[in-house]
């Protein structure tokens, strides 16, 4: 049965992550609450996909800790996740789909509805008899977002998922993102783009070396940065 | 060539202890493979996906096994059927069972083997998917091999050409008992020991058409399969 506490707020204390001798974050103290879409951005390199792993769970710090509602593990369900390259499993659209819900818990029996909710909701519902893997890369991102919502997480993490897709299907993943805040997801995504931060987020965390350098609401980050290198990176100045 | 001129006769004219021998043959092998198969792929599976003490080890045993050589592992099976054997009093020795036994010995670590790889390769790719997605670790040994069922028909075959081809296993467990356990194999070695060439090249013509037909039915398999899923 799922876990029905709450896996927010997401804390980080002192969080440091090292490969080698590298380290990809260093010292980062962050809380992540219910509430708008918060965007990741900085420049290659800065650690937004590390800081998303850890979100997920998916690696443990070298130093400090993160807890998930006050517990020091994820709870099981309540968590997704959307990767920049999406793992289609060889099987239909709507298999992937399901696969997911069972992974979830769910019986049975209310896995079609589910299913077929949830690819309507992306707008897949006709090429649910289809091969997943023969899809376009938008349209698997899409699916993607379908197994991920159909598990009804509390909060979504996304590593920048539209890096690889034409405007097109772009738009229509940052409206099934937008769709799902709007529906009381935490929203926590990672973006390259400048264009689509100012039309998503709710407030921006930037990131420079692995250190949190700014945290602000995404009007106030935009309008008045209150570090050089934010003033830089929202110029388009390079920021290393 | 009027050797296999007479060899295509045998094969035409459906000469029943060619086919008693025919038959004999793709019993053991195909039972050989579909035991090696619910050993092979779990045991590849598993060793894929879990990290233990002693088994890089074990890893490169099994890579070794694959080229174990048959007579040893018949001597090996032999001696432990015979009638002074541990497991003598099973009274098997000379028997088809004591074949397929041996030959599934030859073929567990062509699958185990290659199925390691196959699965290990996907990981690397759904990790963080399947980790995202709660798959505990029979969810997730069941669904690599369940999404590397493409390549995984390679190493049944391969594992097939082993057990079809070999003679030496069969012959010592088996004996080459005429009629009973004389497979296609024995039959050509002691068919040309005994000059009949005939005979020993219909056999041989008919085991090579046997493996390609084999293989390309999973080829049209593994084609029509991947067309449908992608």
């Amino acid at each position: 049965m799922r876990d029905l506490s709450s896996d927010l707020p997401v804390t980080f204390q002192s969080v440091a992550l090292c490969a080698g001798a590298t380290k990809i974050l260093d010292r980062l103290s962050l809380t992540i609450t219910p509430g708008a879409p918060t965007f990741i951005v900085g420049p290659n390199g800065s650690g937004k996909t590390s800081l998303l792993r850890l979100c997920m769970g998916l690696v443990g710090p070298t130093e400090g800790s993160v807890s998930w509602g006050g517990r020091d593990a994820v709870g099981p369900g309540r968590l997704a996740m959307l990767f920049q390259r999406p793992v289609m499993l060889r099987r239909s659209v709507a298999a992937n789909v399901t696969y997911g819900l069972k992974q979830a818990g769910l019986p049975r029996s209310l896995r079609k509805a589910r299913m077929e909710e949830a690819l309507a909701r992306v707008g897949l519902l006709e090429l649910a008899a289809r091969p997943a893997r023969r899809l376009s890369g938008g349209e698997q991102q899409r699916v993607a977002l379908a197994r991920a919502l159909a598990r009804e997480p509390e909060l979504l993490l996304l590593d920048e998922p539209t890096a690889n897709l034409d405007p097109a299907a772009a738009r229509s993943v940052e409206e099934i993102v937008l769709m799902a805040a709007q529906s009381g997801i935490k929203v926590v995504m990672a973006s390259h783009d400048l264009g689509q931060v100012r039309r998503l987020a709710g407030e921006v965390m930037f990131l420079v070396r692995g250190r949190l350098c700014e945290r602000a609401g995404a009007a106030d980050f935009f309008d008045r940065p209150s570090t050089p290198e934010a003033a830089a990176f929202i110029r388009g100045d390079l920021v290393i | 060539m009027p050797d296999s001129l007479d060899a295509w006769q045998l094969i035409i004219t459906g000469d029943a202890a060619l086919y008693t021998i025919v038959r004999l043959s793709l019993a053991v092998s195909l039972s050989a493979v579909a035991i090696a198969v619910v050993v092979g792929l779990p045991l590849g599976a598993m060793l894929a996906l879990t990290r233990f003490r002693g088994r890089t080890a074990l890893i490169v045993l099994l890579n070794c096994f694959m080229g174990l050589p048959p007579v040893v592992v018949g001597l090996t099976v032999f001696l432990l059927l015979s009638r002074s054997g541990p497991l003598g009093v099973l009274g098997i020795l000379f028997t088809p069972l004591a074949m397929i036994i041996a030959q599934a010995l030859l073929v567990v670590p062509i699958i185990a083997a290659l199925t390691r790889q196959t699965v290990e390769d996907l990981w690397r790719e759904y990790r963080d998917e399947l980790t995202a997605l709660n798959v505990g670790p029979a969810g997730r040994m069941a669904t690599l091999l369940w999404d590397s069922r493409f390549s995984l028909i390679t190493a049944l075959l391969a594992g097939f050409g082993r057990a079809a081809a070999e003679v030496g296993t069969v012959m010592i467990v088996g004996g080459n008992i005429d009629g009973f356990t004389r497979t296609m194999t024995t039959a050509i070695a002691l068919e040309t020991s005994k000059g009949n060439l005939p005979l020993a090249m219909g056999l041989g013509l008919l085991l090579i058409a046997l493996i390609l037909v084999i293989n390309g039915a999973a080829w049209a398999v593994r084609a029509w399969s991947e067309e449908k899923a992608g």
